[in-house]
């Protein structure tokens, strides 16, 4: 099977490039389109750190092979923050000391963006659920949900006011 | 058929630095010409924050705003030596040779404010807001910013410092053991709350009351990240982990995170913790290294809270329910009912 | 407040806690590094993407111990893409010199195996290759001939007469300190103390080994630099460490050398053993262009060093009430089939002996052991972590038999101020008699007022 082009909607731009067959969506973000943002952790869909949305759907990257998802709208953490402004997520996971390494975050924000999207109230239940497929080794986790909790309620504030 | 909940209680210590000293790390720092310090190591972050607590001691020490402090690491071409992130040493070491570097940085900055204030340098003090000031007098007082430039252009002085921390090297006596191994001690104490299902063999870790005294706590949100994600490694590091569950037998090693298992966010115990302070003589503002002792009391301490809650023994870890299920098959043979 | 906040106690330490007017120590300063995280915009090692980038993956050992008759790369090297397959003939310096700058000797391991391998996992070939999926193939289709040997992986049984022998390089089946075979603690006469002692209390403890398991694996990239230095980006915990360690495998000058790193995606002791970069280099400079070489998690799991497993032995002379007046540890650690850091987290092990207890009369016994696995090395709490575990568990077990309460057996026994350590440095600093009675209080355990005016600076109560 050639290499083809494969054209994407990434963070609302539209790219093309050249994609061997069954290479995956996160090799070709990261090598294709220099958007590193989603990291390899363990290539087996296991650890989330990849995890990007793909027509709104939190996706292993490295699972991904990127011909199934020609066409599709693909979020990935460069695009969650609007120019220099970080959104409610990111700007709740600083503030509540939701990193150490900063080596799972990618795939934590973006699971979180995809829950918010569909829930904009979720419970402690709900993120836990979100984020189960998401490995962190140094926090215990426990300031990660604290975070999503905090986003939430940041922008269910910010919809009141606007 | 039931779930039994037991406590369990262990103490510990840990050793700040490298076993046995010799283990130097250097720092450098020097102001660019509108007052911003640049600290120039060579450590690593491995996540637990030694860039953010370097700019604090630079910062600290200058008696500036952490705002006008920058941290470059690691690039061994523009970096001084370091030994290494391990041994809960990167605070402890680095800690000591920014301090040291930066006072002697604070020393040239003093002496030319002083030339630009025209007083005596021991006159000057700081309050990290930025100015440089007489004491008694603070409307006599010269900026950071105005006084790198001044320094630079017009007293022709560099605002720079050099650190160095080493422990000597001790060498063990290898009849005795006698040694000096260790900078300071910071201590631990977890009580631990579970519940061990005696049919399935799973045990829960519910409460963990952890005591941690860590010299000082020079950013307590970030010694809090390093208790309660180490006091959760120590409970994986109970319940889960292994690379050859059937140690010394090689078999069935775990290659992926589906078989390495670890408690995931919906397995968490409610953790209460507590920092105590005794600061350490040679400790940076008394710091002592605490990010590796914070896993080691939870294993025993849930070890003592399963014996606790069922009666059975662990003695090799991890905690498995099949270990705990074979132990309460044994004390069932033992005592026939 | 959105943060997780552990209380500071102001009551114990009072006077020794008192900080003057600092500004920035003990404030709550937001993380340097955590705008680039949340953005993605902080550069990990494997996030430097230099252009030709060459892959390189490791063929590695089938068996647990065995000669290798034959190594046949030529089907590796007909894979389409496959540029280079390296031997232990390609690299100029053959033996890992982990603890070499630190004066811990002999230098045990190959990194490409000679003429015999150790351990299953380990390096025998490696294959560099246009792109990761060719490397792969190639290290997939290198050919192995071995001659079985027999493995031995219990550290008691290792040290048995007539066991199978690890490591030549060693010598013999354990690491030896000065002369001894083992890292050994004498302090007082536990003889005598088990002698007179109301009660002699003796257990055995056993520990698996653990992977540091960073989300982030180890690995590194290697760029050729025009003034003909090699840049290499790592995940290392230890820059210098990881360049001088380098350089004298590779025999080329120090400064040849420059690591950019200190942005780490999780370490825990897993990426200080300078295993990547030696062979990386070596490849770059095979030909002449970036080489990036990364552990897969499979790597990292079952190839790349863990915690090591250890076995413990614990006897205690106790007297009727609660006080422990001698400790005896034979301590086997499970270096696997080569030293790495073992040897030093044995010593260190040695000295946190017999734990934060004031024990007149201390006798330990520290071996290091070489078997047929993984080798072991640092991780978070090396030498440390699992003598807590048998401690402590040891503690509650004489707790239990004496009837006591446990946390009135360890302020009985815990090290205070101006106490004499086994390792004969005096205690100072001591806390452990505050965090038990803080613990204490902040889980609800009532303790006697004897017990609750103990202290680390006096001897009140004993």
């Amino acid at each position: 099977m050639p290499s083809q082009i494969v054209s994407l909607d990434v963070n609302g731009e539209r790219r093309e490039f050249i994609a061997a067959p069954g290479a995956t969506l996160l090799a070709c973000l990261r090598e294709s389109l220099g958007l590193t943002a989603a990291k390899r952790g363990c290539a087996q869909g296991a650890c989330g750190t990849c995890t990007v949305l793909v027509d709104g759907r939190p996706e292993a990257a490295c699972l991904v092979a990127v011909e199934t998802v020609a066409g599709s709208a693909i979020r990935t953490l460069e695009g969650v923050a609007t120019g220099g402004d970080l959104d409610e997520v990111q700007s709740a996971f600083i503030d509540c000391f939701a990193t150490q390494c900063g080596f799972c975050t990618p795939g934590m924000i973006m699971v979180a963006e995809a829950l918010l999207d569909r829930d904009p109230d979720p419970s402690e239940a709900d993120v836990i659920e979100a984020i189960s497929g998401n490995v962190c080794r140094c926090t215990g986790y426990r300031p990660i949900v604290i975070a999503i909790l905090e986003a939430a309620r940041r922008r269910r504030e910010r919809a009141v006011t606007r | 058929m039931a779930k039994l909940r037991g406590r369990g209680y262990a103490s510990v210590n840990y050793p700040t630095g490298m076993n046995l000293g010799g283990d130097p790390s250097q720092a450098l720092i020097h102001a660019t010409t509108t007052g911003t310090f640049v600290v120039s190591l060579s450590s690593v972050d491995l996540g637990q924050g030694i860039k953010t607590i370097a700019a604090q001691c630079a910062a600290e020490t200058l008696g500036l705003p952490i705002e006008n402090v920058l941290v470059d690491t690691a690039d061994t071409d523009t970096g001084p030596h370091c030994m290494g992130t391990f041994a809960s040493r990167g605070t402890h070491r680095v800690g000591n040779a920014v301090i040291m570097a930066a006072a002697e940085a604070r020393g040239v900055m003093l002496e030319v404010a002083a030339e630009e204030l025209e007083v005596d340098a021991a006159d000057l003090e700081t309050d990290g807001t930025g100015y440089i000031a007489v004491k008694g007098a603070r409307d006599k007082r010269v900026h950071i910013t105005d006084l790198a430039l001044a320094a630079h252009f017009k007293h022709g002085r560099t605002i720079s410092g050099r650190g160095i921390y080493l422990k000597e090297p001790s060498t063990p006596v290898p009849e005795t053991g006698e040694m000096d191994p260790d900078s300071c001690q910071a201590h631990a104490c977890t009580v631990a709350v579970v519940e061990v299902d005696d049919e399935t063999g799973v045990v829960e870790v519910l409460e963990l009351f952890n005591t941690y005294e860590v010299g000082r706590a020079l950013n307590p949100a970030m010694a809090t990240q390093q208790v309660e994600g180490g006091a959760w490694m120590g409970v994986s590091h109970a319940l889960f982990e292994t690379t050859e569950p059937y140690y010394p037998a090689r078999d069935h090693g775990p290659r992926d995170f589906a078989g390495y298992l670890m408690p995931g966010p919906a397995d968490l115990p409610v953790q209460h913790s507590l920092l105590l302070e005794r600061p350490a003589d040679n400790g940076p503002y008394g710091a002592k290294g605490i990010g590796e002792m914070t896993a080691n009391a939870p294993i025993p301490a849930i070890a003592n809270a399963i014996f606790d809650a069922c009666g059975v023994r662990l003695t090799a870890m991890p905690f498995t329910p099949e270990r705990v299920l074979r132990g309460l098959d044994a004390l069932r043979t033992e005592e026939p009912c | 407040m959105t943060y997780r906040l552990a209380p500071i106690d102001t009551g114990a330490f009072a006077a020794e806690r008192d900080g003057g007017d600092l500004t920035v120590i003990g404030s709550v300063v937001r993380r340097s590094d955590a705008r680039g995280h949340v953005t993605g915009r902080t550069e990990f090692f494997e996030d430097v993407a230099p252009p030709r980038l060459a892959h390189l993956k490791m063929h590695r050992s089938a068996r647990h111990h065995a000669r290798i008759r034959d190594v046949d790369a030529t089907e590796a090297l007909a894979v389409p893409g496959v540029l280079r397959v390296l031997t232990h003939a390609d690299v100029p310096n053959n033996l890992y010199t982990v603890l070499k700058l630190i004066g811990v000797q002999p230098d045990d391991e190959p990194v490409l195996a000679v003429d015999k391998v150790r351990y299953l996992g380990e390096p025998i070939c490696a294959v560099v290759a246009e792109t990761e999926a060719a490397a792969l193939e190639g290290a997939a289709r290198v050919k192995v001939a071995y001659d079985d040997l027999p493995p031995v992986f219990d550290v008691e049984e290792a040290l048995r007469e007539g066991a199978p022998l690890v490591n030549e390089y060693q010598g013999q089946n354990h690491f030896v300190y000065e002369g001894h075979h083992c890292r050994r603690i004498r302090f007082g006469d536990v003889r005598e103390a088990f002698a007179r002692a109301d009660h002699v209390f003796e257990w055995r403890y056993q520990s698996a080994p653990i992977e540091q398991a960073p989300v982030e694996t180890t690995g590194c990239v290697v760029v050729p630099q025009a003034d003909g230095r090699l840049r290499i980006h790592s995940d290392t915990q230890a820059c210098f460490f990881t360049l001088d360690n380098t350089a004298l495998i590779l025999g080329t000058p120090f400064n040849k050398l420059r690591i950019v790193g200190g942005t780490v995606g999780g370490g825990f002791g897993g990426k200080v053993d300078v295993v990547v970069e030696p062979i990386a280099c070596v490849a770059a400079m095979a030909v002449d262009r970036p080489v990036k070489f990364v552990y897969d998690r499979a790597e990292e799991m079952q190839v790349s060093s863990p915690r090591a497993a250890e076995r413990i032995y614990i006897k205690d002379a106790v007297m009727g009430d609660g006080r422990i007046t001698g400790r005896q540890v034979t301590l086997y650690v499970d270096a696997g089939a080569y030293a790495r850091h073992t040897p030093y987290g044995t010593t260190k092990a040695a000295a946190h002996l017999p734990g934060p207890y004031s024990i007149p009369n201390v006798w330990a016994d520290c071996h290091c052991v070489f078997t047929n696995r993984t080798p072991s090395s640092a991780m978070r709490g090396f030498g440390v972590t699992i003598a807590d575990f048998a401690l402590e568990s040891q503690m509650d077990r004489i707790a239990r038999a004496l009837g006591m309460d446990p946390l009135q057996l360890r302020l009985l026994n815990a090290y205070r101020d101006g106490d004499l350590k086994a390792h004969r440095k005096v205690a100072k600093g001591t806390a452990l008699v505050e965090v038990i009675q803080k613990a204490a209080e902040l889980a609800g355990h009532e303790l006697p007022e004897t017990y609750r005016r103990m202290s680390s600076t006096s001897r009140e109560g004993l």
